[in-house]
């Protein structure tokens, strides 16, 4: 195994490329070091990503924020203006793991472990975040509900890493919220979550919205249904049950000692609902 | 594997090392520069016995490669004293005996250090918090907590 440490994107870039055998990007390291140490993977070339200058900042672009890819959940939550614009986002990465696992965990590093139970990555998908990714021919962006595709899997190619991912400007009376199920109340892993990003008008109809599901299925789920459930209304009875429902039935998930699917598919729904009621009123509304 | 030569500063001294580039922070600590103080529980993050600080940030060091401490600034439970003279810390753990077989002490201290320099008046809920990723199999952390709290009495009104 090799260790690089390049100092521009494109170096990074053509070492990955140039590499024959397998490549591992180090961002936090949170989950690459737990797999190097179980032998699940044996990475040829190790490429970390920290030294890249841009990578660790978190810069104001078009009434949004770009954090960078080696930004650590620490970093993202001590920064207040994303903490004001994006709550939800922000509360996501912050139940990744301990104080420690927070010192050095990034959302890039969440979103491309691919984890059907990534914490940020709900969040990220209600928020409609944009992933900019470099590759051998330059960069591009994409959304990050396009970015996993099952357990492990996700849509970059060999030579492709993110450098930053976009969290966008929003109108006015909007709020986002992100909430998972653990059997107790830390370090633990997503057995049912959901994130609720809304906009409301002055008289608190919502205008705007986007509903993602965790640990429910192979990916993170974004679950228009349940979006198109609440919009036009203010969060009344038959909305909310409306949006549980839409929720529940985007369920497709595993069966396991921690969960059943009778469990997950239910708990989904409450989640979803709860979510939903905390970014309404962090919007500014009065249920 | 081609050896790496890292040059780094551990509590403020300049370090260098040779380490194998899969080799994590916490085997070369222990195992080449003889700081023994942090300790392997787990090996992937979920004990916090290895807690040290990179750059100033809590950090467990077995997720970390020694190769990452090139021109860092590592912090272990071996900076903590002056000399013979303990940090308020180590005095309050001895003081409420928050300690037992003392495994997961280290990483507890260097871990409640970082929490009352960003906190120096945290609420019981705050500390335990942040030390949820600290296991100790031994105390039932009352104790531990108990001692956080005198200590950071003590340090304020210090
Ligand atoms: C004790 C413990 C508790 C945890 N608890 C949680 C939890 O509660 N919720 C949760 O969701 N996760 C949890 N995790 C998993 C892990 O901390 C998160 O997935 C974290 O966000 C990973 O980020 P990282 O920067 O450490 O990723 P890394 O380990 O650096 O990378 C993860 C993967 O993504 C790839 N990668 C990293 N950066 C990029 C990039 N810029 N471009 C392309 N690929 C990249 C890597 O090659 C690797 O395959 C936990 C881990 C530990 C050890
Ligand atoms: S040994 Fe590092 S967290 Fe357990
Ligand atoms: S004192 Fe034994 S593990 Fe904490």
């Amino acid at each position: 195994m090799r260790f690089a440490q390049p100092r521009t994107t494109e170096e990074a870039a053509g070492l990955i490329a140039q590499e024959a055998g397998l490549t591992r990007i180090l961002s936090g390291g949170t989950d690459v070091m737990v797999q190097l140490k179980s032998g699940l993977v044996e990475p040829d070339l190790i490429v970390d990503i920290k030294h890249i200058p841009g990578l660790r900042a978190i810069t104001p672009e078009d009434g949004g924020f770009r954090i960078g890819a080696a930004v650590s959940g620490a970093e993202l939550g001590e920064h207040e203006g994303v903490r004001a614009l994006w709550p939800g986002v922000v509360e996501g990465v912050e139940l990744i793991g301990s104080t420690q696992v927070q010192g050095r965990a990034t959302m890039a590093g969440n979103l491309c472990n691919g984890s059907p139970a990534a914490d940020a990555v709900p969040g990220l998908v209600a928020a409609n975040a944009i992933a900019r990714i470099m590759g051998p021919d330059g960069e591009r962006d994409c959304p990050v509900a396009e970015i996993p595709v099952g357990p492990g899997k996700t849509t970059l190619a060999k030579a492709e890493f993110l450098t930053s991912i976009f969290l966008p400007a929003r109108p006015d009376r909007s709020g986002d919220a992100y909430l998972r199920f653990i059997p107790r109340t830390e370090m633990d892993i997503a057995v049912a979550a959901a994130a609720v990003s809304l906009t409301l008008d002055a008289a608190g109809t919502v205008t705007a919205a986007r509903v993602a599901l965790g640990a429910v299925a192979p990916t993170i789920r974004l679950v228009p249904a349940a979006a198109d459930a609440i919009l036009g209304a203010k969060l009344d009875d038959a909305a909310i049950a409306a949006l549980m429902e839409a929720c529940s039935a985007a369920c497709n998930p595993i069966d396991d000692k921690r969960g059943t699917i009778e469990f997950r598919t239910q708990v989904a729904g409450v989640l979803a609902k709860r979510a939903a009621l905390i970014a309404y009123s962090r919007a500014g509304g009065t249920v | 594997m081609k050896s790496i030569h890292v040059s780094t500063t551990v509590n403020g001294d300049a370090v260098e090392f040779i380490c194998a580039p899969d080799e994590s922070l916490l085997d070369v600590l222990r195992n080449r520069l003889g700081l023994t103080g942090a300790k392997e529980g787990c090996g992937t993050g979920d004990c916090g016995a290895c807690s040290v600080t990179l750059n100033g940030r809590l950090v467990c060091s077995c997720l970390v490669l020694g190769a990452e401490a090139e021109g860092a600034d590592v912090g272990t439970i071996e900076g903590l004293a002056n000399g013979d003279a303990l940090h308020q810390l180590q005095q309050s753990f001895i003081d409420h005996a928050a300690l037992q077989c003392g495994i997961c002490t280290p990483g507890i201290l260097v871990a409640a250090k970082a929490l009352l320099e960003k906190n120096p008046d945290p609420t019981d809920t705050e500390v335990r918090y942040w030390l949820a990723g600290n296991l100790c199999r031994c105390t039932g952390y009352d104790k531990i907590i108990h001692a956080v709290q005198d200590a950071a009495q003590k340090m304020r009104s210090a």
